[in-house]
C-alpha cells in the first residue's frame, strides 16, 4: 500500500463482499485524506458501487473494516452512519420529486432538525426558530448550486442537471465531513460537466472531504488529488492522476477499453 | 383591493396558524346556524372521524405505509372507555387516557415487527390485527356484552358542563379535532415531518440523510393509534353505547377511503376526505344500499387517475402546471 499521510479520514481495510458466492469486492483497501478529493474508478462492475453502499450502510460487508473519523463503519445502519457525517449523492438520482426543491435541501438537515416527534408535535418557540435557521442554511445552499430561484418549484420538473446540482446541495447543506458523489456528471452536457467540476473544486477550496465514483476521466483527472483503480473487485491501482494514467495496469484494465469505445 | 405589505408579509407568514383560528371562529358558530340536531350529529360525527383519519393520513401519506386495521384501534377506544367506566365505573377522563396510552403500547407491539414488513404483509398484518380484535369483541361476552355491546356509557364533562346534548358535544368533539389538526400541521412542518415526507418517497434516500427508518414508521403508527383511540373514546360517549359493528374491517377500509379522498398527506384535505364520505349517504338514499360498491368504484376511480389521492393529486397537478408555466417563462 502507497504510504500517504499517517492519519487519513477514511481507511477502508480489506473489504469483501460476495453476492452469492460472486466476489463483488475481494480485500479491497483504499483510503481518504482530509480535504482532499480521492476519486474511485474502474470499468462497469469493478466494485465501486458496491464500496460505496458498504461505506453508506446500504449493504452489509463480509469483512474488513471502515475506519471513519476513530469508528469503524462496517455493519452500521444507514442513518447512524449518515449521522456522523457522511452524505452522498446517488449515482441514478433520488431527489425528493414531489417535494419542493427548498424542502428537499431541508431533509439534508434531518440530523439537525432534531428527532422528538412529541418535540415536533407541539412545536415550541425554539424548534420555530431552530426551523428559521435551517431555512436560511438551505438557501444558502440553493444559491451556492444555482438553484435560489427555484427553491418553491416542486423538484420532479426541474430539467435533470438542476436535479444534479439539488442533489449535491442536499449532500453539502449540513455540512459534513465526508461526501460520497457517485456519478455526478452521468448524463451531462459538455457544460453542465464544467459546471459540476467546478462546484466540487469551490468545495474542495472549502475544505470539504470528497470520494469521487466517475466515469468522465477529464472530470476524475481534472479534479482529484488522488485515485485508486478498481477491477473485478480488487484494487489495481492508487496514485496521483498522473501515477495512474501512466500506469501500465491501469492502461489495460481500465483506460485501453476506453480507449477503444472511444 | 391592495394589502400593506407587512399585512401581507403577516399573512404569509402565519397563513396556517390564521386558517386554524379562521375554521375555529367557523366552528364556534356552527350551532347557532345548524340549529338541526340531525345534521349537528352528522357533523359530530365528522369530528370524530377526523381526529382518527388525521393519524391514518400521517401514517399512509408521510410514513407511506398502508393500515387496514385502523378501525380495531378506535374500537379499542371505544371498547376501552366503555368497559373502564362501566364495568369499573372509572371517572372518563382517566378512562380515556388509560385506554389511550394502552392502545399506544398495544400499537408498539404490533408495529415493531409488522413494520419490518412493507406493501402488502403490512396491509395483511394490519387487516389480521383487526380481524381477530373484532372476533373478540363478538366472543367475550363476560367482558364486551358480545354481538350486542356495552351500553350506559356516562357522557364526558368538563368542570360541571355535561356533554350530553349534540351543541355541547359539538364543542367537545370539534375542540380536540382542532387540537389534533394543530398537532398534525406542527409535525408535518417540523424536521421530523420531513424525514416522514422523505421516507414515504424514497426509503434510500431518507436513511441516507440520517432518518432513522424503522424508527419513524413505528412513531407515527403509534401516534395515529392513539388519535383513533381517543376519537373511539369520545364516541362511546357521545353515543353512550358500543358494539362491534362500527369497528369492523369495513369500516378500516372506509377510514382508508376518507384518506384517499382527502389526498395523501393533505393534513387539510383529510377534512374535506372525511366530510365527503361521511355525507354522501345522507344526500343520497340509494347509497345506503349501494355503499361498498359506490365506496369501491371511489377508490379505484382516485387510485387509478390520482394515486396521491383526490385534494392532493389534484393540488400536485396545478402545482406543477403552474411550476411547468413559470419554469418555461425563466428559460425563455
Amino acid at each position: 500500500m502507497k504510504q500517504g499521510k499517517s492519519n487519513p479520514l477514511l481507511q477502508i481495510t480489506r473489504l469483501s463482499k460476495h453476492f452469492g458466492g460472486l466476489p463483488a469486492l475481494a480485500e479491497v483497501s483504499f483510503r481518504a485524506e482530509k480535504g482532499q478529493v480521492t476519486a474511485l474508478i474502474g470499468p462497469n462492475g469493478a466494485g465501486k458501487t458496491t464500496l460505496i453502499n458498504c461505506l453508506t450502510g446500504v449493504v452489509r460487508p463480509d469483512q474488513g473494516e471502515i475506519w471513519f473519523d476513530g469508528v469503524n463503519l462496517a455493519g452500521l445502519p444507514a442513518h447512524r452512519i449518515a449521522r456522523l457525517g457522511v452524505s452522498r449523492t446517488f449515482q441514478n438520482l433520488r431527489i425528493f420529486p414531489r417535494l419542493a426543491v427548498l424542502d428537499n435541501v431541508l431533509c439534508g438537515l434531518t440530523a439537525q432538525a432534531g428527532d422528538s416527534m412529541f418535540l415536533a408535535l407541539l412545536r415550541p418557540p425554539n424548534l420555530r426558530h431552530r426551523e428559521r435557521r435551517l431555512r436560511l442554511a438551505a438557501m444558502e445552499a440553493l444559491d451556492a448550486f444555482g438553484l435560489a430561484d427555484k427553491a418553491a418549484l416542486p423538484a420532479g420538473i426541474l430539467p435533470y442537471g438542476d436535479k444534479k446540482r439539488l442533489e449535491m446541495a442536499r449532500a453539502f447543506v449540513s455540512q459534513p465531513v465526508l461526501t460520497l458523489l457517485d456519478e455526478p456528471v452521468a448524463g451531462l452536457n459538455p457544460e453542465e460537466t464544467a459546471r459540476i467540476a467546478g462546484l466540487i473544486r469551490q468545495m474542495r477550496l472549502s475544505g470539504k472531504t470528497m470520494v469521487l465514483v466517475e466515469h468522465d476521466m477529464e472530470l476524475v483527472m481534472g479534479v482529484s488529488d488522488r485515485v485508486v483503480v478498481l477491477d473485478g473487485g480488487s484494487r489495481i491501482a492508487a496514485g496521483s492522476p498522473e501515477e495512474v494514467r501512466t500506469n501500465p495496469l491501469v492502461l489495460e484494465a481500465y483506460l485501453g477499453r476506453m480507449s477503444a469505445t472511444a | 383591493m391592495k394589502l400593506p405589505s407587512k399585512t401581507r408579509a403577516y399573512i404569509i407568514r402565519h397563513h396556517t396558524g390564521l386558517m386554524v383560528c379562521g375554521l375555529s371562529v367557523v366552528l364556534l358558530a356552527t350551532p347557532l346556524v345548524v340549529n338541526n340536531p340531525y345534521n349537528l350529529g352528522i357533523l359530530n360525527l365528522i369530528g370524530l372521524y377526523v381526529i382518527a383519519v388525521l393519524g391514518l393520513n400521517l401514517f399512509i401519506g408521510y410514513a407511506g405505509q398502508i393500515s387496514l386495521g385502523h378501525a380495531a384501534f378506535f374500537g379499542l377506544g371505544a371498547y376501552g372507555s366503555a368497559i373502564l367506566t362501566t364495568t369499573y365505573q372509572l371517572p372518563p377522563w382517566p378512562a380515556l387516557a388509560l385506554t389511550a396510552v394502552s392502545v399506544a403500547v398495544v400499537a408498539l407491539i404490533i408495529g415493531v415487527p409488522t413494520l419490518r414488513l412493507s406493501g402488502h404483509y403490512l396491509a395483511m398484518a394490519t387487516l389480521g390485527f383487526n380481524y381477530v380484535v373484532h372476533s373478540i369483541w363478538v366472543q367475550w361476552d363476560a367482558v364486551t356484552g358480545g354481538p350486542s355491546g356495552l351500553s350506559g356509557i356516562p357522557p364526558l364533562s368538563l368542570f360541571g358542563l355535561v356533554f350530553d346534548n349534540d351543541v355541547k358535544f359539538h364543542y367537545l368533539v370539534w375542540g380536540f379535532a382542532m387540537v389534533a389538526l394543530t398537532l398534525c400541521l406542527n409535525l408535518v412542518r417540523s424536521g421530523v415531518g420531513r424525514g416522514l415526507a422523505a421516507l414515504a418517497q424514497d426509503e434510500v434516500a431518507a436513511s441516507a440523510l440520517g432518518v432513522d427508518v424503522a424508527r419513524a414508521k413505528v412513531g407515527v403508527f403509534v401516534l395515529s393509534a392513539v388519535f383513533a383511540s381517543v376519537a373511539g373514546s369520545l364516541y362511546a360517549h357521545y353515543f353512550g353505547y358500543v358494539n362491534p359493528d362500527g369497528f369492523s374491517i369495513f369500516k378500516s377500509l372506509d377510514l382508508v377511503i376518507m384518506v384517499v379522498v382527502g389526498g395523501l398527506g393533505s393534513i387539510w384535505g383529510t377534512l374535506f376526505g372525511v366530510g365527503f364520505i361521511t355525507v354522501l349517504p345522507h344526500l343520497l338514499d340509494f347509497f345506503e344500499t349501494y355503499s361498498d360498491i359506490i365506496h369501491g368504484v371511489i377508490l379505484v376511480v382516485i387510485l387509478l387517475f390520482l394515486p396521491q389521492g383526490l385534494v392532493t393529486g389534484l393540488a400536485d397537478y396545478s402545482k406543477i402546471r403552474l411550476a411547468r408555466r413559470r419554469l418555461a417563462a425563466g428559460d425563455g
